[in-house]
């Protein structure tokens, strides 16, 4: 896989995707369509939730199985503050990050002693693990999950509504982008990449390859638990779906869809999985095959996810 | 007697049923080219990956600069002060010439933490300042910019020297640079050995003898993964042993 490079197109495109997505609730009000912001809000999270595997499957090699299981805990992290009387998201995001990225160090800490499908197969053991301890957890609902009692706030200032989620959504995201961007281009993601290509080679000029794997793992994981409190919010309920299998599945197709390495992969992939599920759906009960197909089709005329087509990384 | 740069003892490795070393010992001096040759399966690079820690033995210790390395990974010796190079060009084919030697200075320890997110590796100015000048030692100042997929095999074998001498070793542990060059690319990489072993020991492992016998101060022998000589290159030469093991009518 190549490096990634900013492109030079890169700053004024995500200006203009940024106010365009500024724009987007204010002109779906005006056709009557407001009820696609929610849908949009899902977007920006998924975006967000795939960008955090990207980084640790992407730019890190790492191929983990089990990441939702850090989306679930931020998610679950955000309605027991609201039980326990936390409703500022100023508060209670930063606890979901905190409390996801320490779980994503622990099992970093054991799973990346392993390589290859040991590896796959420990991530997706953490994360099934994790998803039994949710489903029997009864003070946290058990298999039905811990509904949240309403939006929480922002600075102070309710989310309540579709529209102030979805700028907060997009502020994160947007704020991601911009430090995955930064990251990649810089000493740490120059590292990360280098040591995809070739571990050894990396090992033999002195680099601690272990310590940059476990941080881009863990800052995946912080990143997921974010993603995790925001789709709370959305959803209005922490469910230990979230940490299935299946959903680390989604998160996986999304990237590989939008273009793993890619810095816009995992936003490129949740728009189009997303979408297409959405307008699949109301088309035919058997949307399932169909998104199957579609997927075929990504996978044999852009082996290397659609965000491949828009730019060619240099060297 | 003073203690050697590297002391390898009574080092034993098997692979299954093969015997790949067998009981070695084995120093290179502070300032010394020392050749390590021996036919074809002999256990060289074997030898060499327990040298640098990318295989652990079974038996046995190695020191380096006074200090027992025998349980370090690979980048703790690294940051010893060893660098290897590899028999198989072993390179970032996606990034130029520059960006690899760049690399290898990121690694060092006294470059600072890769711990950084935030400022562009390429604004890094004394990094790749010195990646250059490492480029230039190797003739390769021209290429900087030529992404080393794209590099002759000679060119590629200089690059992954420039990148063993950018982690600045106090030791080199050279494994076939030579193997798969021309005659002409030989003779530079000959020239280049000889400018780098006035600022660096080397351990070479080495198939061309004409190189060996211009380069080593002393020759060690290894044949079946057993050591079965270690002398200047005018004894090895004349060591019947070797000759019936190994040497044959290449003198
Ligand atoms: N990882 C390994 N597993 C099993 N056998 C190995 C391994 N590495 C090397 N060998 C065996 O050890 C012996 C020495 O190999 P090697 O060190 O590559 O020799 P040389 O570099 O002298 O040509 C050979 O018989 C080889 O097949
Ligand atoms: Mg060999």
């Amino acid at each position: 896989m190549a490096f990634y490079r900013p492109a030079p197109w890169q700053k004024p495109l995500s200006v203009a995707l940024l106010i365009a997505a500024l724009a987007l609730p204010t002109l779906l009000t005006a056709i009557g369509q407001e009820f696609y912001v929610g849908f949009a809000t899902r977007v920006l999270i998924f975006a967000l939730a795939a960008t955090s595997l990207n980084l640790v499957l992407g730019f890190g090699g790492m191929v983990s199985l089990g990441h939702a299981a850090f989306l679930g805990a931020g998610a679950y992290v955000a309605a027991i503050c609201q039980q326990a009387g936390i409703n500022e998201a100023l508060l209670a995001f930063p606890a979901a990050m905190g409390v996801a990225g320490l779980f994503a160090l622990l099992v970093g800490a054991i799973s990346l002693r392993t390589r290859g499908v040991y590896f796959i197969m420990i991530t997706l053991a953490f994360a099934q693990m994790a998803y039994y301890l949710f489903v029997s957890a009864r003070a946290w609902g058990g298999d039905d999950g811990l509904p949240l009692t309403g939006k929480m706030a922002f600075a102070g200032i309710g989310l309540g509504g579709d529209t102030p989620l979805y700028y907060l959504a997009l502020g994160c995201l947007a704020l991601v982008m911009l430090l995955f961007g930064r990251l990649a281009d810089a000493r740490f993601g120059r590292t990360l990449q280098a040591i995809r290509e070739n571990e050894t080679r990396m090992e033999a000029l002195g680099y601690a390859v272990f310590r940059y794997r476990l941080a881009a793992f863990a800052l995946g994981g912080a990143l997921a638990g974010l993603a995790g409190a925001l789709l709370a919010n959305l959803t209005g309920l922490a469910s230990p779906n979230l940490l299935q299998w299946t959903q680390s599945g989604t998160l996986l197709v999304m990237v590989i869809i939008g273009g793993v390495g890619y810095l816009y992969g995992g936003v490129v992939g949740a728009l189009i999985l997303l979408v297409l599920e959405e307008f699949l759906v109301g088309l035919t009960p058997h949307w399932h095959i169909a998104l199957g197909v579609l997927l075929l089709g990504v996978v044999l005329f852009a082996p290397k996810g659609v965000a491949a087509l828009f730019g060619k990384r240099h060297g | 007697m003073v203690e050697g740069l590297l002391e390898v003892r009574g080092l034993c490795r098997r692979f299954g049923a093969i015997e790949a070393l067998k009981d070695i010992d084995f120093s290179v001096d502070t300032g010394e080219v020392h050749a390590l040759i021996g036919p074809n399966g002999a256990g060289k690079t074997t030898f060499i990956h327990h040298v640098s820690g990318a295989l652990q033995p079974d038996a046995g210790s190695v020191r380096f600069a006074g200090q027992d390395v025998t349980t370090f990974g690979m980048h703790r010796r690294v940051a010893a002060g060893m660098a290897r190079s590899y028999q198989i060009t072993n390179i970032f084919l996606g990034l130029d010439a520059l960006d690899n030697v760049a690399l290898a200075v990121q690694g060092r320890p006294d470059a600072g933490s890769s711990f950084r997110f935030w400022r562009p590796v390429r604004s890094e100015t004394a990094l790749f300042d010195e990646a250059r000048s490492y480029l230039e030692q190797l003739g390769l100042g021209s290429k900087a910019t030529t992404l080393a997929g794209n590099l002759s095999h000679g060119e590629q074998r200089a690059l992954e020297l420039a990148m063993a001498l950018a982690t600045r070793p106090r030791l080199l542990l050279l494994d076939e640079p030579m193997a798969g060059t021309g005659p002409e690319e030989s003779a530079r990489m000959v020239e280049l050995i000889e400018h780098l072993a006035r600022h660096v020991t080397i351990l070479l492992v080495e198939h061309d003898m004409d190189a060996v016998f211009r380069l080593a101060d002393r020759i060690s022998v290894l044949v079946n993964g057993q050591l079965i000589c270690t002398g200047t290159p005018e004894a090895v030469r004349n060591d019947a042993a070797v000759r019936r093991a190994y040497l044959g009518d290449h003198l």
